[in-house]
């Protein structure tokens, strides 16, 4: 195995380690989720990346997004998740889409990818794309936040997850008022990156029918457990 | 009767996070979030007993009432 996966094991084993390179992650949103995503990824060694993202990097995403600095103000972020990934590893793919995801044109970009990761900023465009994926029978990992507060829910084809948990409802967000310091994306990240490895290797335990919510005011983390009418509760 | 309320991210801000309130028969879901001061035009999951409440419904003895502002950004 490649020195620079080494320290992947025993985490991974070199088995599953191995296999990452045939997958494909699709990243919708490269913002301060999608950036950590991305770069996490991309490390461990998940072989083809596609980076979705239709806007440019200003000055108020500097306080928290990992591709943006003050060289990239006005680059497109899924061109940028693309030119640092060939820096950190080169034998990443990444394909990048630099459009927003719509109803008209999600299938075409998210087809062919093995798990979808909604690192999106906004509740209408999440459900769009829970739509999308349960229409075309793709797992998809969702992490959002707001200020001190966050929330991950990984999403089989069939769940509707995000569709009971927001009642269908696009409403805004608390985040508007909140804003979103530097430390809430990361660990969100982090944790989609998790769920995202489980799903690909089927080993461990992910937060299907749940709602992992993080309150880093009070350090305090809660599963619910989502017990609506939906398909998954055998 | 008594009734559990958990309060999630902003919804904590100025409240308890995990209140047990004595409230009379046919209290709904709506009175606790009257009586909590939140506008209902701010939650976007309520669940009762861990499954979708809906505002209108009766609580009943030991109901776990669970309050969720929308968390959307990225």
């Amino acid at each position: 195995m490649l020195a620079r996966y080494s320290r992947n094991v025993t985490t991974l084993s070199i088995e599953e380690n191995e296999k990452l390179k045939n997958y494909s992650v699709c990243v919708v949103g490269c913002g301060g989720l999608g950036g950590y995503i991305i770069e996490m990824l991309g490390r461990l060694g998940i072989g083809h990346i596609i980076s979705v993202d239709g806007d440019v990097f200003e000055e108020s995403n500097l306080n928290r997004q990992l591709l943006s600095d003050t060289s990239s103000l006005g680059i497109n972020k899924a061109i940028k998740a693309k030119e640092r990934m060939a820096t950190v590893n080169p034998l990443i793919e990444v394909k990048s889409v630099t459009e927003r995801l719509s109803k008209e044109n999600g299938k075409s970009i998210i087809n062919g990818a093995n798990v979808v990761v909604d690192a999106l900023d906004n509740i209408e465009s999440r459900l769009i794309l829970e739509g999308i994926c349960e229409e075309i029978n793709i797992p998809l990992v969702h992490g959002a936040i707001a200020g001190w507060y966050g929330q991950v829910a990984t999403v089989l084809p069939g769940d509707k997850t995000l569709t009971h948990f927001y009642g269908g409802k696009a409403l805004e967000g608390a985040e508007k008022n909140l804003g979103n310091p530097s430390f809430t994306p990361a660990i969100v990240a982090a944790i989609q990156v998790s769920e995202v490895i489980k799903v690909l290797i089927g080993r461990g335990e992910i937060l299907r029918g749940k709602m992992l919510f993080i309150d880093m005011l009070n350090q305090d983390y809660e599963t619910i457990v989502c017990q609506g009418d939906v398909a998954y509760h055998t | 009767m008594r009734i559990t309320v958990k309060l999630f991210a902003t919804f904590r801000e100025g409240r308890d996070k995990i209140q047990i309130i004595d409230v009379n028969d046919k209290t709904t879901s709506q009175n606790i979030i009257d009586m909590l001061g939140i506008d209902k035009a701010e939650v976007a999951i309520l669940l009762i007993n861990g499954r979708d409440g809906e505002f209108n419904r009766v609580l009943s003895q030991d109901d776990v009432l669970s309050i969720f502002p929308p968390v959307g950004g990225g």
